[in-house]
């Protein structure tokens, strides 16, 4: 019997995720200081990251409940945000295909953009199957804990964050980190460039939140009918072994 | 239940419902036809693009090209191509925003 490899992955995922926390720290603090702004207390602030779990969507429905608005206004603002779950679920399920529905539900619970992200840059033809799980686990509790721990830290203390350190930045530059390695031929690079174009004139025509999506789904359609027109070398997409 | 935890019950509900979608059908998903894993395979440069883009080039929640959020993250592109490092990618590229924030 060789020594289990859980361990190893599931540090290795952390690890992965770990710079990423230089952006959900400070944009957990708020998750939690907001509510409390708005007067909806903190139980509300720990119920929406805990139950919600789900950043940018949890602001959205703060939002509208803090102006006045009904819950299921708020509801719609934040699944509306939250579509772009539809394409990591999509992407990641194939790769999970193996796994007991019990550990797929709990990774759909778990899933967010930043374990997608450092998941699916890693997961392909190549990895062990076994060894997706752990990875992706080590990954998404290190945000959940540190999603939790700041929401309350938020609640607790406020949002103090220092203005001339512009954390907010490492944001786009982790995606960025995650993004080059993932554009590997032309369709690749299509799909980015139109996803990247398609997002922000829809941010601009006034779509919002919902620009994530507007350009995801360009990206998708852009990258797919380029993968037509140049398809890519027949090793590039051999299947992945089964067994 | 006030309207506050009606709003968590609902919006936690659709979120979970768009996260598990494929996920909990995913054990009939292990042979994926070619034509959809064409599909799928654009996700990831088109949905990380979506997310990173406008960040790069509206910072301040408008158009703007001549600004130190895109510059930096434009070198940042070009250290994490050339040296596929995120260690030395952040460093560089908060150094290049503090660096033109202040010029």
């Amino acid at each position: 019997m060789s020594a289990s490899t859980v361990p190893d992955d599931l540090r290795a995922g952390a690890r992965a995720v770990a710079p990423m926390l230089v952006g959900v720290v400070p944009f957990g603090l708020v998750a939690g200081a907001t509510p409390v702004a708005h007067g909806l207390g903190g139980g509300v602030a720990v119920g929406f990251s805990v139950i919600v779990f789900a950043g940018a969507s949890q602001l959205a429905a703060i939002d509208v409940l803090g102006s006045g608005g009904s819950p299921f206004i708020a509801a719609v603002a934040a699944w509306t945000i939250n579509l772009r779950l539809l394409l990591y679920s999509a992407s990641l399920a194939p790769h999970l295909a193996r796994e007991r529905l019990r550990t797929r539900v709990w990774v759909a619970y778990l899933l967010t953009d930043q374990a997608y992200a450092v998941c699916i840059s890693r997961w392909g033809p190549d990895d062990n199957p076994r060894r997706r799980v752990p990875y992706f686990l080590g990954a998404a509790l290190v945000l959940w804990v540190s999603w939790q721990l700041s929401t309350i830290a938020g609640v607790l203390i406020g949002a103090t964050v220092p203005e001339d350190v512009p954390l907010e930045f490492a944001v786009p530059l982790v995606f960025l980190v995650l993004l080059v390695p993932a554009i590997t031929g032309r369709p690749a690079a299509i799909a980015a460039a139109i996803g990247g174009i398609a997002a922000v004139v829809g941010a601009e025509a006034g779509a919002g939140k919902l620009s994530l999506m507007v350009g995801a789904v360009s990206g998708i359609v852009a990258g797919t009918l380029a993968e037509l027109r140049w398809p890519p070398a027949t090793s590039d997409v051999a299947p992945e072994p089964s067994g | 239940m006030s309207s506050a935890w009606l709003a968590i019950v609902l919006a936690a509900a659709g979120t979970f419902a768009m996260r598990a979608a494929f996920l909990v059908v995913a054990h009939r998903l292990a042979d994926v036809p070619m034509p959809v894993q064409r599909v799928l395979r654009q996700i990831p440069p088109a949905a990380l693009a979506a997310i990173v883009v406008p960040d790069l080039l509206r910072p301040r929640q408008h158009l703007d090209l001549w600004q130190p959020e895109l510059a930096a993250g434009v070198i940042a592109a070009l250290v994490i191509w050339r040296t596929r490092s995120t260690a030395l990618t952040l460093v560089v590229g908060m150094a290049v925003l503090v660096g033109l924030r202040h010029v």
